[in-house]
């Protein structure tokens, strides 16, 4: 579903070079949950947006569902495959100010028509309890309330794969037990999951757990 | 969820900026408009003005020619055309000249183009004792007015004297009793008074008309005449010098004399009213043309910095636009809503800018070239017609305002589209 081979990323910051990736490789299969620690800067976002497609390594193989290396592909064909297979959960929910929630939610249509899409929108809304917030703009809503907001959006178009950078950092810990229960339960059905997080819940319900330091992985 | 209702949402979210690109284009548009209205309502109204005031002149002239004609007709004929060798001190003496010329003079003047004389009419007049009944007076054969051939013929002044008859002066009957149907004997030849003038107060009060045949044949003259009388015309404002040169081309030999006629003053008076009319009228026309330069080169200079500055102020705008949604640009590329989506999703919102600006800039163009052609809510006439102008109007104003949004959010829009999703959502 997702392999990194050796994969390096470095910026050019005022203090010079710093190297964010230094020959990660790692594979995350379906229906499985990978969960990325470590502390900050150690490059896991970098890590997080370069599998997903969207920052190109310096060096080493990057597969995404399998037959694809994103970064061979024209831009319009990755952001397809963007668009078609893959979910993002950040930790700034990143939802549309002026949109509603049950708007927010049907934002993938506008990468791609999505047959039924009302209709999976309102049951992802009764899923994640957001019945009565339908009409709500983000501020009106609660942080947890946005976060399961921005989830249901990343779920609309049924993803293969979603990358979470750190969707529980604003959450307590009742609005983090809910996502995380819904990153399992769609693992459960078959999806992958790489998550970025310092949740102690998280790992236990991860299939697997790396440690990152230096932009590179820790073997445990 | 689509491009387009994305657009409107966007905008009812952030109605003061998309307020100000709309005032932009409104400004841009009513700047255009406003010039090209401004400049059309000026020549309208110069129309107007010049046209009214064309008309009152004309009226006027038209009055003052109809008052002199009318004048001068009572006064009588004012030019006197002579053979060359009549003196004149002796022709003022006598009252009548010494001298003659044919006939035949008055129906070549008659015949000719000549236009600046009219009412043409040939005469012989004398100063002779009246041998029946011992005094002087002044016999005149006259014989009607020769028509202008190539003029449209006019109703005759004087009215020929049937042979057999005469017509007397106050005087003449007055002082010997005599009524109109009696008859008198002049030069051994008996004559039918057909008529008596009342008191006229000059020397046509002593005169004695009969027809010029007869006339001739008393004095001893057969075909010949000493005096041609006639009317000046008006119609071209002649001079005296110009009627002499063109009488002496047609009858070499002769003199023209313009006697003193208070119609011709009245009518030179009259002439030069008119004239100075002419000239207010020019003068407006100058001074509407001045101020229309006056206009013309403040729009030029005007609307092309107008035209700019909103362009920059929209693109500016449009930029801040883009960098107050960075953060949904990121998402929505990260969702794989591709770069083209999102640059159109700009000039989308561009083209809303646009079309009600131009609307708007219409609007407020058409009333501010209204108000600024001076006049203040008086609108011309033809202010709204034809209404292809103000269709040509409204085309330009939309078409035109849409692509200055358009244009100048092209580069915010390719900033917008060009932006790097994982700088955004990195920045946490
Ligand atoms: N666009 C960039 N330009 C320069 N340096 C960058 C850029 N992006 C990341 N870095 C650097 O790369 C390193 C890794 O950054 P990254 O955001 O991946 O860390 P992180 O592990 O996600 O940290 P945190 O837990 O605080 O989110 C950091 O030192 C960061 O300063
Ligand atoms: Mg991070």
């Amino acid at each position: 579903m997702l392999a990194l081979e050796n994969v390096t990323k470095s910026f050019n910051g005022p203090k010079g070079k710093v190297t964010a990736l230094d020959g990660v490789s790692l594979t995350l299969r379906a229906g499985e949950m990978l969960v990325i620690s470590g502390p900050s800067g150690c490059g896991k976002s970098t890590l997080l947006l370069t599998a997903a497609g969207m920052l190109r390594p310096d060096s080493g193989n990057v597969r995404l569902l399998e037959q694809y290396d994103p970064y061979r592909l024209p831009a319009d064909e990755r952001c397809r495959l963007r668009a078609g297979s893959v979910g993002f959960v950040f930790q700034q929910f990143h939802l549309i100010p002026y949109l509603t929630v049950l708007e927010n939610i049907l934002t993938p249509l506008l990468s791609r028509p999505g047959e039924d899409a009302q209709r999976r929108a309102r049951a992802l809304v009764d899923r994640l309890g957001l019945q009565e917030r339908t009409d709500h703009v983000p501020a009106q809503l609660s942080t947890g309330e946005r976060q399961r907001t921005a989830l249901a959006r990343a779920l609309l178009h049924r993803p293969k794969i979603i990358f979470a950078d750190e969707p529980t950092g604003n959450l307590d810990e009742e609005n983090a037990g809910i996502v995380i229960e819904h990153l399992c339960n769609f693992v459960s059905a078959g999806g992958g999951v790489l998550l970025v997080t310092h949740h102690a819940k998280a790992a236990e319900h991860a299939n697997r757990a790396l440690k990152m330091k230096k932009g590179r992985i820790q073997k445990n | 969820m689509n491009i387009l209702s994305l657009v409107v949402k966007e905008i009812l979210h952030r109605k003061f900026s998309f307020a100000l690109g709309v005032a932009a284009t409104l400004i841009a548009t009513a700047s255009v408009i406003g010039a090209i209205v401004l400049l059309r309502t000026h020549d309208l109204r110069t129309a107007a003005i010049l046209h009214a005031k064309e008309a009152e002149l004309l009226e006027r002239m038209d009055k003052l020619q109809d008052d002199t004609r009318k004048s001068m007709l009572k006064l009588g004929f004012n030019l006197v055309i002579l053979p060359e060798d009549q003196n004149l001190a002796d022709w003022y003496a006598n009252d009548y000249s010494t001298k003659y010329m044919p006939e035949s003079y008055a129906e070549r003047l008659a015949e000719s183009d000549i236009v600046s004389i009219r009412h043409i009419l040939p005469s012989l007049q004398q100063k002779i004792p009246w041998p029946e009944r011992k005094r002087t007076i002044i016999l005149v054969g006259t014989r009607g007015e020769v028509p202008n051939a190539h003029l449209s013929p006019q109703k005759p002044m004087v009215q020929p004297v049937p042979s057999g008859n005469v017509i007397l002066g106050y005087e003449l009957h007055r002082s010997m009793d005599i009524g109109t149907g009696d008859r008198i004997r002049i030069m051994g030849k008996t004559f039918t008074v057909r008529d008596c003038y009342s008191e006229r107060g000059n020397k046509d009060d002593i005169t004695a008309w009969i027809d010029l045949k007869e006339a001739q044949e008393l004095l001893g003259k057969p075909g010949r005449i000493n005096a041609i009388l006639a009317l000046e015309c008006l119609c071209t404002g002649n001079s005296l010098p110009a009627i002499r040169e063109e009488v002496a081309a047609i009858l070499p030999g002769t003199q023209v004399i313009e006697q003193e006629s208070r119609a011709v003053a009245r009518a030179e008076a009259r002439t030069q009213v008119a004239l100075e009319a002419q000239t207010t009228l020019q003068q407006e026309q100058q001074a509407r043309e001045i101020l229309r330069g006056e206009r013309e080169r403040m729009a030029q200079a005007l609307v092309p910095v107008v035209f700019l500055a909103c362009a920059l102020w929209i693109a500016l705008t449009g930029y801040g636009n883009v960098r107050s949604r960075r953060e949904e640009i990121g998402i929505l590329r990260a969702m794989g809503v591709s770069a083209k989506r999102i640059f159109m999703l700009f000039i989308w919102k561009h083209v809303f800018i646009g079309v009600p600006g131009g609307i708007l800039g219409l609007v407020a163009g058409g009333a501010a070239g209204l108000l600024m052609a001076g006049g203040g809510a008086d609108i011309p006439v033809d202010f709204f017609s034809p209404l292809s102008f103000w269709l040509a109007m409204a085309a330009l104003a939309v078409a035109g305002a849409t692509l200055l949004a358009v244009v100048a959010g092209w580069l915010p829009a390719m900033i917008a589209s060009g932006q790097d999703p994982a700088e955004v959502l990195r920045e946490e």
